[in-house]
């Protein structure tokens, strides 16, 4: 039984050792940017995935304690790869690729990095904007029209030279 | 009463399971700890989670996750042998639109990251209307099959899940 263990648990370290290797390869051997994103994806999901099955095997076979925390560091890991490999993409969609090698999205609109209105800073300024110009307008007309109560005023008593 | 003390249950279910995975000790000391930041924590960040996502079909979820880990084990060693036997002058890297019938920003980003790490597809950007995403192709022949693919595999279960 021990014998099984360990086959198992080597079997996995050197599948994830695999993986991570032909992920680190890939990075070298792909010819751009885009293609070389997907090198990591790989080496993060099956070679570190192999490697905490087999630290969870070994913690629970061996030392004879309960080891989850490998699974943390599974989900902290699915949750911060895709992010950062979409602000990659993002960044290399503005520098390096042609626009016109893309496909358009579904209806009228384009991809977000390429609409500036789509940003929502941009928007929520706009508005401010909009709103402060309201303001001044409404300003301005209070005081026309005040100006004008002050004309009907001075209409009424005209001033004598 | 249930509402205000614990506005968003599954938020403090899953600060509960994580404390008790990095404290790594299943004692109740550690459960006792485990709760009173699972009641104080989601009522501290409550007024930034104005929407809770509903989910409509929760033993779907299990079905999800035991599909996107088999897909990426088998796409893990697809994409292997692209890498390792395929000259790069014979790849055909491919961008695709995938249209999207999702709405829930919740179920859109858990398709994209799903997307990103299946080994082969990296989700690249989403259309300003949210309404389709940007998929890059390691080496796609046949680029609507792959779009096929994600939308009858991932997508539709995804829907029944949150939508």
């Amino acid at each position: 039984m021990e014998m099984f263990w360990d086959i198992l648990i080597s079997g996995l370290l050197v599948i994830g050792g695999f993986f991570g290797l032909v992920g680190s390869y890939a990075l070298v051997k792909l010819p751009d940017q885009m293609t070389r994103l997907h090198g990591p994806t790989k080496a993060a999901t099956l070679g570190v995935g192999a490697c905490l099955i087999a630290s969870m095997i070994y913690f629970g076979v061996k030392e004879d304690e309960l080891s989850l925390h490998e699974l943390m560091i599974t989900l902290f890991l699915f949750l911060t790869a895709p992010i950062t490999a979409h602000f990659i993409a993002k960044a290399t969609m503005l520098r390096d690729v042609n626009r016109d090698d893309l496909p358009k999205p579904e209806g009228d609109v384009d991809w977000a990095v390429y609409a500036p209105l789509s940003d929502t800073a941009a928007s929520e300024l706009d508005e401010v904007v909009e709103i402060h110009e309201l303001r001044e307008e409404e300003a301005r007309q209070k005081k026309r029209v005040e100006d004008d109560y002050e004309g009907e005023v001075d209409d009424t008593v005209p001033p004598r030279p | 009463m249930i509402r205000r003390l614990l506005p968003h249950p599954h938020m403090t279910f899953l600060v509960i399971v994580v404390w008790l995975l990095l404290a790594n000790t299943y004692t109740l000391n550690s459960l006792v700890f485990a709760v009173i930041l699972g009641v104080i924590i989601p009522l501290i960040s409550a007024p930034y989670w104005p929407d809770r996502p509903v989910i409509q079909r929760p033993l779907k979820i299990v079905e999800f996750t035991l599909i996107v880990l088999w897909d990426i084990v088998v796409s893990n060693i697809t994409v292997a042998k692209i890498v390792l036997f395929k000259s790069n002058k014979d790849l055909q890297p491919a961008w695709i639109t995938v249209p999207l019938d999702l709405h829930t920003p919740e179920a859109v980003t858990v398709l994209a990251g799903t997307i990103t790490m299946t080994p082969g597809t990296v989700t690249a950007e989403l259309a300003a209307d949210g309404h389709s995403l940007l998929v890059h192709c390691l080496h796609a022949p046949d680029p609507d099959e792959v779009r096929d693919e994600i939308k009858t595999r991932y997508e539709a279960r995804l829907k029944e899940i949150f939508e």
